[in-house]
C-alpha cells in the first residue's frame, strides 16, 4: 500500500508557476480558478533578505478536516496511496470543506462542486508523474510513495532540513519543503 | 577595419535565408499534403515554440480535434522536455479572443484604431501599390522593415528581393547589442543566442541585473537550478533583491548604473593580488599591462561609495571569482541597455571573464556549434543604391547590426534621405523603443504602414494595413539551426488551424512579393518544398522532422580542452585587454568609469524587467498566462512606502521627470528593493483597445522612458535613466 507524498526543493523554486499552469490545461481549469499556485515568504530587512518560494496545493493530509465535515462522502481518501479526492457527483458545493482546509486549498468549480488537486491521480496509475512535477523546469518537485524507503522522497527527507505548512492544524499534510 | 560586420550578424541569423548565385527551381515536389485531421482520438504533434525566441522544442497533444496541452520534446537540448511556463500555457496563445482575425484596411486618422475588414487579395493589392509607389517616387531603400524573431524570415527575404537596406530588429539597440559588441570588442565574436554561457557546469556564476528564474530563457534557468542544487557559489548584483537574489551566497545590492564601478574594483582585486590566470592572459591576451596599470585607481575603497558595496564584500567575492576559476561565469546578461555606457560595460565584463580564464573553458563560455543546413538557393538580391539610414557616417562605429531608433530618426528628419513607409513584423515598436512620442512623429511622416502580427497590438493600432498572422501553433516557419551546446535542426509545423482568416508569414511573404512583381525570388510552391530541400541538403528531409520535430548532430568540441583552437577574431588575433581600434575611434581603450546622475530627491530610478510568465508585451491577453499574472505592480522599498504612507496594494501613479503620468498601478511595498529606485516588469499597461483583457491593467515602463542615453560607440539606447516620483491615488 503506496503512501504518495510530494516533496518540493525551495531552494531550486523560482516561482516560475509553470506547474499552475500545467495543472490548467491537464485539467481545464476554468480561467480564474487554479487548483495550485505559488506563495513566496519575505524575511529580513534589506540587505540581509531572505526569500522562500514555495509551490503549494492540497496537501493531501493523513489527518484530513475536509474529509471528516463532508456531509455526502464526496470527499473521501482514495484507496491508491491514501490521496484525498472528491466525487464531483456526489459533492453538494455545500462549501464545509472550504472552511475546513486550512490551507484554502479548494474552490468551487463553476459546475457546482468543491475542487482541488488530486495529486494527478489518473496520470499516476497510468505511471505517470502528476503534471506539475513533469513539467517543471527546475527539477525542484518530487513525487512518490513515502513508504518505499528507497524512493526519491524518501531520500530526500532522510537527507535534507524540510517542514510542512501549518503543521499545528494537526492535519499531517504531506507535502514537505526542503529548505 | 572594423571586425563588427554586418555579415557576421547575417551569418548567425537563425533565419538563414541565403541568397546564392543562379536560380535553380526545386524541382522536388511533395504532394499536397495536409491530411484530415482525425476529429477522436489523440494526436502529438512536434513543433517548437514561440512565445520568446528561445525556440524551445515542444510535443502539442490535439485532443478529439482541439489542442489539449504542449510539453517539452524529451530528445530536445534546450528544454530537455521541460518548457517553461509561457510555452506550457502556449495555447492560450491560440485561443485568445482577443487576436486578429482579418486583413484590415484604416478608414479614420491613424491611432484611432479604426479600419475596415479586407479581403487578402484587397489588402496585399493595397500593400503592394503603395510600396510599388515609394519605390517609383523615393527609391526602395525608402520602404524600412522592423522584424523580431524566426517568423520574419520571409518577410526579410520579401524586402531584400524589394531592395531595401533597411532591416532592423529593437534586439540589438534596444536589447543584446552593447553586449554583443563588447564581447566583439574583446574576443571577436559575441555570446550569441541562446547564450554560450556553461552554466551546468560551472562552479561560481556571477549575474549581474541578470534575474534568471523571473528571466525564463529555459535552458539557462534549468542550468541556474542545477548550479544551485550543486552548491555552487551564485553572486548577484542587483539593486533589486530577485529571485536569483535569494539563492545568492553573495547579494551586493548596488547602486544603480554603477556595474562599470564594481567590475573595475573585482579587477583590481585580482590583478594587484596576481588571481587572475596568468597563463592564459599571457598566452591569449593583447595589451594586458596597459590594462593592468589602467586598474590602479579603482581600488575596492574607491568602488564603496560609488557602488555601495563594502569593499571586504568586494575583495571576498573576487578572491571567490578566481578560487573557482576557470569554471567561474560572469554572466554577460541579455538586455544590457541602462546607462548609455553598457557596450564598455560588457567590455567590462567579457574582460573579467578573460582575467579568470573563462572564455573557451568548461563551465564558462563555450563555443557553440550548429548544423550545416544549406539555404535555399535563391537568386541575388538586387543592391541597394543607397546604404542604409540608420547609422549615417558610421556615426556609431561599432554598430553591428540596423539600429531601430536610427530609422526612426532618418524617418523624422528624412535625412539622410526619406523613409516613407515601414512594415512591422511581431515587434510591438510603441512598447520596445523609447520615446514614444518620437515613434509617432515617424508615423505620421510616412505614406504606409503595415503591420503584420497575430494580436492587435500598439503598432498596430497605428497601422494603415493591419495583415494577421497565423499563430506559431498554426502554422510552419523557417528551420531552426541556431549555434547551440549541440547542434541541431527543428522544424515548426502546423499543430491546427487558424481560427479565423489568418494567414503564416510565409504566405504573406510570399504573396506581397507576387503582386510586386517578385515571382522569381519565390521558385518554391509551398513551404513544405521549400523546407524539403533545405532538408535533402542536410541528408534529412520534412517527413523525418515532421515526425520527430528535432534532429540532433554529432558532439562537436566546445572548450579549448576539447580542441577549440584558441583563434579570435579580433585585429591582433588575441583577447583584446587593450583595444586600439577603440583608441583610434575616439574612444576608452580600456573601459572607464563614469558616474550616473543621481536621482533627484524624492524621485525613483526607474527599473524594469521580466516576469516569468510573460514575453514582452506580447502575452498579456493569454488567458492561461494572464490568470497567473494580469496586471503589474510598482516594486517600491518598504521605507519609502511608509514615508509615503503607501502599503501594499494601494494605488498609485508615477510621474517622470517630463511630466509623463503613468496608469494607475498597485504598490508592492517590499524590503526586496533599495530605497533608490522602483521596479517593475515590463509589457504592461497596455492601451490598444482591440487588447481587450490586457486594456488599462498595470503600468506601462515604455511610456514612462521618455528620456534614453545613445551608447556611444554602437547606438544603443539606455533605458534606466528615467526618474519617477510616486503619487498615491484614491480608488478609482
Amino acid at each position: 500500500m503506496a503512501r504518495y507524498i510530494m516533496v518540493i526543493d525551495t531552494r531550486r523554486c523560482v516561482g516560475c508557476m509553470d506547474c499552475v499552469v500545467a495543472c490548467k490545461t491537464e485539467h481545464g481549469i476554468p480561467e480564474g480558478y487554479t487548483r495550485d499556485w505559488i506563495t513566496e515568504t519575505v524575511r529580513g530587512e534589506q540587505p540581509t533578505t531572505q526569500l522562500e518560494i514555495r509551490s503549494e496545493r492540497c496537501n493531501h493530509c493523513d489527518n484530513p478536516p475536509c474529509v471528516y465535515c463532508c456531509p455526502t462522502g464526496a470527499s473521501h481518501i482514495h484507496e491508491r496511496g491514501g490521496v484525498v479526492l472528491v466525487t464531483p457527483e456526489k459533492c453538494i458545493g455545500c462549501k464545509a470543506c472550504l472552511a475546513a482546509c486550512p490551507y484554502n486549498a479548494r474552490y468551487i468549480h463553476p459546475d457546482g462542486y468543491a475542487d482541488k488537486c488530486t495529486f494527478c491521480i489518473d496520470r499516476v496509475e497510468k505511471g505517470l508523474k502528476p503534471a506539475c512535477v513533469s513539467v517543471c523546469p527546475t527539477h525542484c518537485m518530487h513525487f512518490g510513495d513515502a513508504d518505499d524507503p528507497l524512493s526519491d522522497v524518501s531520500r530526500l527527507l532522510a537527507s535534507r532540513p524540510n517542514h510542512t505548512l501549518l503543521p499545528e492544524a494537526g492535519t499531517k499534510p504531506r507535502i514537505f519543503y526542503l529548505t | 577595419m572594423n571586425p563588427l560586420s554586418r555579415r557576421r550578424f547575417l551569418q548567425i541569423s537563425a533565419a538563414s535565408i541565403v541568397a546564392a548565385g543562379a536560380a535553380s527551381r526545386a524541382t522536388r515536389a511533395l504532394a499536397a499534403s495536409t491530411s484530415p485531421v482525425p476529429r477522436r482520438g489523440l494526436r502529438r504533434v512536434p513543433t517548437f515554440c514561440d512565445i520568446c525566441f528561445w525556440k524551445c522544442n515542444a510535443i502539442a497533444t490535439v485532443r478529439d480535434g482541439r489542442l489539449w496541452k504542449i510539453e517539452g520534446n524529451p530528445d530536445d537540448p534546450l528544454s530537455h522536455g521541460r518548457l517553461c511556463p509561457r510555452g506550457t500555457g502556449g495555447i492560450g496563445a491560440h485561443t485568445d479572443p482577443d487576436r486578429l482575425r482579418a486583413p484590415l484596411i484604416r478608414t479614420h486618422e491613424r491611432g484611432e484604431e479604426k479600419w475596415r475588414e479586407v479581403t487578402w487579395d484587397e489588402a496585399l493589392e493595397y500593400v503592394a501599390e503603395r510600396m510599388k509607389k515609394i519605390a517609383a517616387e523615393h527609391g526602395p531603400e525608402s520602404m524600412a522593415l522592423f522584424a523580431h524573431g524566426i517568423g520574419g524570415a520571409f518577410v526579410r527575404h520579401t524586402l531584400k528581393a524589394y531592395g531595401t537596406p533597411n532591416i532592423a530588429a529593437p534586439s540589438f539597440a534596444q536589447c543584446r547589442g552593447p553586449r554583443d559588441v563588447g564581447f566583439t570588442l574583446t574576443y571577436g565574436e559575441d555570446v550569441g543566442s541562446p547564450e554560450r554561457t556553461d552554466i551546468a557546469n560551472t562552479d561560481c556564476l556571477v549575474l549581474i541585473g541578470s534575474h534568471l528564474g523571473e528571466n525564463m530563457h529555459n535552458t539557462q534557468v534549468q542550468e541556474f537550478a542545477t548550479a544551485v542544487g550543486r552548491g555552487a557559489t551564485i553572486i548577484v548584483v542587483d539593486p533589486r533583491f530577485s529571485v536569483a537574489a535569494s539563492k545568492a551566497k553573495h547579494y551586493l545590492p548596488i547602486r544603480p548604473g554603477t556595474d562599470l564601478a564594481l567590475l573595475l574594483a573585482w579587477m583590481h582585486v585580482l590583478v594587484t593580488e596576481k588571481l587572475y590566470d596568468a597563463d592564459y592572459v599571457a598566452k591569449h591576451g593583447y595589451g594586458f599591462e596597459a590594462f593592468a596599470a589602467s586598474l590602479a585607481p579603482y581600488t575596492p575603497e574607491w568602488a564603496y561609495p560609488e557602488t555601495g558595496i563594502d569593499p571586504d564584500t568586494i575583495r571576498a567575492t573576487a578572491r571567490e571569482m578566481a578560487r573557482c576559476r576557470p569554471a567561474t561565469l560572469v554572466h554577460p546578461g541579455r538586455h544590457s541597455n541602462w546607462a548609455g555606457d553598457d557596450a564598455q560595460r560588457s567590455r567590462a565584463i567579457a574582460l573579467l571573464n578573460a582575467l579568470l580564464g573563462s572564455w573557451g573553458r568548461k563551465g564558462g563560455l563555450y563555443y557553440p556549434a550548429s548544423m550545416d543546413v544549406p539555404g535555399y538557393p535563391y537568386p541575388k538580391y538586387p543592391k541597394p543604391k543607397r546604404p542604409p539610414v540608420d547609422n549615417p557616417g558610421k556615426k556609431y562605429p561599432f554598430a553591428s547590426e540596423a539600429i531601430t531608433t536610427g530609422v526612426r530618426e532618418a524617418t523624422i528628419s528624412a535625412q539622410p534621405y526619406p523613409i516613407k513607409g515601414w512594415m512591422v513584423y511581431a515587434t510591438n515598436l510603441m512598447q520596445s523603443l523609447p520615446n514614444q512620442a518620437e515613434t509617432i512623429r515617424a508615423i505620421q511622416a510616412l505614406d504606409l504602414l503595415v503591420v503584420i502580427d497575430v494580436i492587435p497590438s500598439e503598432i498596430a493600432g497605428w497601422a494603415d494595413v493591419v495583415l494577421p498572422e497565423s499563430n506559431y501553433l498554426e502554422r510552419y516557419d523557417d528551420l531552426n539551426v541556431d549555434l547551440f551546446r549541440e547542434p541541431y535542426v527543428a522544424l515548426r509545423q502546423p499543430v491546427v488551424e487558424s481560427p479565423h482568416d489568418q494567414k503564416p508569414g510565409w504566405w504573406i511573404a510570399k504573396q506581397l512579393a507576387g503582386k510586386l512583381g517578385l515571382e522569381a525570388y519565390y521558385p518554391w510552391r509551398d513551404i513544405e518544398e521549400y523546407l524539403d530541400h533545405r532538408l535533402k541538403g542536410a541528408n534529412l528531409s520534412l517527413a523525418q522532422l515532421k515526425q520527430c520535430g528535432v534532429v540532433r548532430g554529432p558532439h562537436q568540441p566546445i572548450y579549448f580542452e576539447e580542441g577549440v583552437p584558441a583563434e579570435f577574431g579580433t585585429p591582433s588575433g588575441k583577447i583584446e585587454f587593450y583595444s586600439n581600434q577603440l583608441a583610434k575611434a575616439g574612444f576608452d581603450p580600456v573601459p572607464r568609469y563614469q558616474p550616473p546622475e543621481p536621482p533627484p530627491a524624492g524621485a525613483y530610478r526607474l527599473l524594469y524587467g521580466r516576469a516569468p510568465m510573460h514575453s514582452f508585451s506580447r502575452t498579456q491577453t493569454n488567458r492561461l498566462l494572464s490568470d497567473l499574472m494580469s496586471e503589474n505592480v510598482v516594486w517600491l522599498n518598504a521605507t519609502e512606502a511608509r514615508r509615503l504612507g503607501l502599503k501594499s496594494g494601494d494605488w498609485v501613479r508615477l510621474r517622470n521627470q517630463d511630466g509623463v503620468v503613468s496608469n494607475r498601478v498597485r504598490v508592492k511595498a517590499t524590503e526586496r528593493i533599495r530605497p533608490d529606485c522602483v521596479y517593475m516588469v515590463h509589457g504592461f499597461g497596455h492601451t490598444a483597445r482591440g487588447l481587450r483583457h490586457a486594456l488599462g491593467k498595470g503600468a506601462s515602463d515604455t511610456q514612462l522612458i521618455t528620456r534614453y542615453k545613445v551608447d556611444p560607440l554602437m547606438g544603443g539606447t539606455a533605458m534606466n535613466v528615467n526618474f519617477v516620483t510616486v503619487e498615491p491615488q484614491m480608488e478609482a
